[in-house]
């Protein structure tokens, strides 16, 4: 059904149809309506009104020399290439453990999707707590093992980034397992048998015949999440604030930031700057999910 | 769960062992911060920042100052969480009616340029939701909607819906043709068949979206703090946010807020989760 191109549904008007076109589309057009009004009023206003406040070449030449800037693009960088891929290898890594018939692991597979079936706020600052370089669980645990003191997690910039990335990827993690598992499970199982009365192994399996069946969606899903994760503000905005020194902001954090300052040509403008990494992605994606 | 009835071999326990290996770990990375936020809520003060993995005097006195809102930060608790609520099912709902009524439209109608208006919504699917927050934020007061709790309603209902569209499109893709020709042909109009003949037979995807819906807007955080500020508007979330305003934040009272404003989206999840695994696992992404 994924390779139906819509162009054989257009072609669709037969004689009968094409005659008692008239009602239905009308109906069509007062049913598509409230969409259509939600779009204009709520995509279209806000988009071309931020375009506008980004028009100033000023604002980029003022984006280009503030550092926050610079750091927040790398940071974003860093969020998307290692820390996506990273998450996409475990959950591919995991679907192939989460498939296996046991009992209790299908309990642990119900215990596995609470990160993303429970709200991110109250689990973010749990976590922030936990890091608490004095009175949280984490360094009290390494004081009670070793007696030394341990990190002052957030107040380092590439430790926070590096726990706003973790925090990131237990949140959705499931969510990709979850959905590479299917794949996995969509594959014929026949395909092992043989290869298991050919005596193939574990590697060999995985690189002949899971790997070639999940290859596609394992790319979109990892598509998909890079887009995703470029809005994901609470990772950052609710473990570390962007701080210390505004060293870990990222793309989706810096907007509330110049907003905060009063500097909205400046909030636009970052996001204009991330649009040449963003809209190829999109572009890639809709060609994939429109046919 | 096995044992005794197959026959014992070492292979069998080697695989289980590495088994094992595998989901120990995963057990303790993905209860550990849920657990923490749970001992907390059964912690009094001292105990919860002891560092223990179990209080030394578990006690229910956090839910108890949180019910009846016992504390400065938690003074509009009762008030906040029908706003959640609120908002929530509003988004919910509206989300629902548009997006079924456009998909009908797109999928069964086939009014000319409806693919259009499908990859648009795709389209706003795609523009992390983070980045259209600032100009929606600036809209909303161009609007004079700033600090009207419509405002993040509206707002959620254009988050969700262009997916929930695309889900519901491609659920009514499957149904076939020939029963809306039947209709037709028993003299039935457009909106009976709507009414009478999709809207049945789509039930579990409206179920799934209305669910997603319902849960993005209770969960939504960043629209939420930036449209409404008023402490008798807020939605919890923000609440929550708000507690880190204090240096000496009540970290007990926070979490216990936190779980009791956890619960109603797990409960939901884990109660629809047929659905939610059919209907938008399936859907999310396609090879």
């Amino acid at each position: 059904m994924a390779t139906m191109t819509l162009t054989p549904d257009e072609a669709a008007p037969r004689g009968p149809l094409s005659a008692r076109l008239t009602t239905p589309q009308i109906w069509g057009i007062v049913m598509l309506a409230p969409y259509m009004l939600v779009f204009a009023a709520f995509v279209v206003y806000p988009v071309g009104y931020g375009l506008w406040l980004a028009r100033h070449p000023s604002s980029y030449v003022a984006l280009y020399n503030d550092p926050v800037f610079a750091r927040a693009a790398v940071n974003t960088l860093i969020f998307l290439v290692i820390g996506i891929n990273f998450k996409m290898v475990v959950a591919l890594f995991l679907s192939g453990f989460f498939v296996q018939a046991r009992s209790w692991i299908r309990w642990l597979s119900v215990l596995f999707i609470l990160p993303w079936a429970v709200p991110s706020i109250p689990t973010i600052l749990s976590v922030r707590f936990m890091l608490n370089p004095e009175w949280g669980m984490v360094n009290q645990l390494i004081f009670k093992f070793t007696g030394d003191d341990g990190p002052n997690w957030l107040n380092d910039p590439t430790i926070a980034l590096t726990m706003a990335i973790a925090v990131h990827i237990w949140k959705s993690l499931p969510f990709w397992t979850m959905i590479l598992m299917t794949g996995r499970l969509a594959i014929a199982q026949d395909l092992f048998e043989a290869a298991d009365v050919d005596g193939a192994s574990w590697w060999q399996k995985f690189r002949f015949i899971t790997w070639p069946s999940l290859r596609t969606l394992y790319l979109t899903c990892t598509l998909l999440s890079m887009i995703w994760t470029l809005g994901d503000f609470n990772s950052v905005y609710l473990l570390t604030g962007g701080g210390p020194a505004d060293l870990t902001h990222v793309l989706s954090t810096l907007g509330i930031r110049y907003l905060r300052l009063d500097q909205l040509d400046m909030s636009m403008a970052a996001i204009v700057c991330a649009l040449p990494l963003v809209l190829p992605l999109v572009y890639f994606m809709m060609k994939r999910l429109s046919r | 769960m096995k044992l005794g009835t197959t026959e014992f071999s070492w292979r069998d326990v080697g695989t289980e062992a590495r088994l094992l290996l595998i989901g120990i770990p995963v057990f303790i990375w993905t209860m550990l911060p849920i657990y923490h936020m749970f001992l907390f809520a059964i912690s009094p003060k001292e105990d919860a920042f002891s560092g223990k993995f179990w209080p030394d005097h578990p006690t229910l006195h956090n839910f108890h100052i949180v019910f009846y809102q016992q504390h400065y930060f938690l003074r509009d608790f009762w008030i906040q969480f029908w706003n959640s609520t609120v908002i929530a099912v509003a988004a919910g709902a509206l989300t629902l009616l548009i997006a079924t009524s456009a998909a009908f439209a797109i999928s069964r109608l086939k009014i000319p340029g409806s693919r259009w208006v499908m990859n648009l919504a795709l389209f706003t699917y795609f523009i992390p939701a983070a980045f259209l927050a600032v100009p929606m934020y600036r809209t909303m007061g161009n609007y004079g909607l700033l600090n009207n709790q419509w405002s993040l309603i509206l707002a959620m209902v254009t988050i969700a819906s262009p997916y929930a569209i695309w889900v519901l499109k491609q659920a009514s893709d499957k149904l076939p043709v020939e029963l809306d020709e039947a209709a037709v042909m028993d003299g039935a109009t457009t909106l009976q068949i709507f009414r009478l003949v999709y809207l049945p037979l789509m039930m579990p995807s409206l179920v799934a979206i209305g669910t997603y819906a319902l849960l993005l807007a209770w969960n939504e955080y960043l629209y939420a703090f930036l449209l409404l500020s008023k402490d008798t508007d807020i939605t919890l979330p923000v609440a929550l946010g708000n507690f880190l305003a204090a240096d000496d934040s009540p970290w007990e009272l926070l979490m216990t807020t936190g779980f009791i404003y956890a619960l109603p989206p797990a409960a939901i999840y884990y109660a629809f989760r047929r659905y939610m695994v059919g209907g938008l696992i399936a859907g999310a992404v396609k090879s």
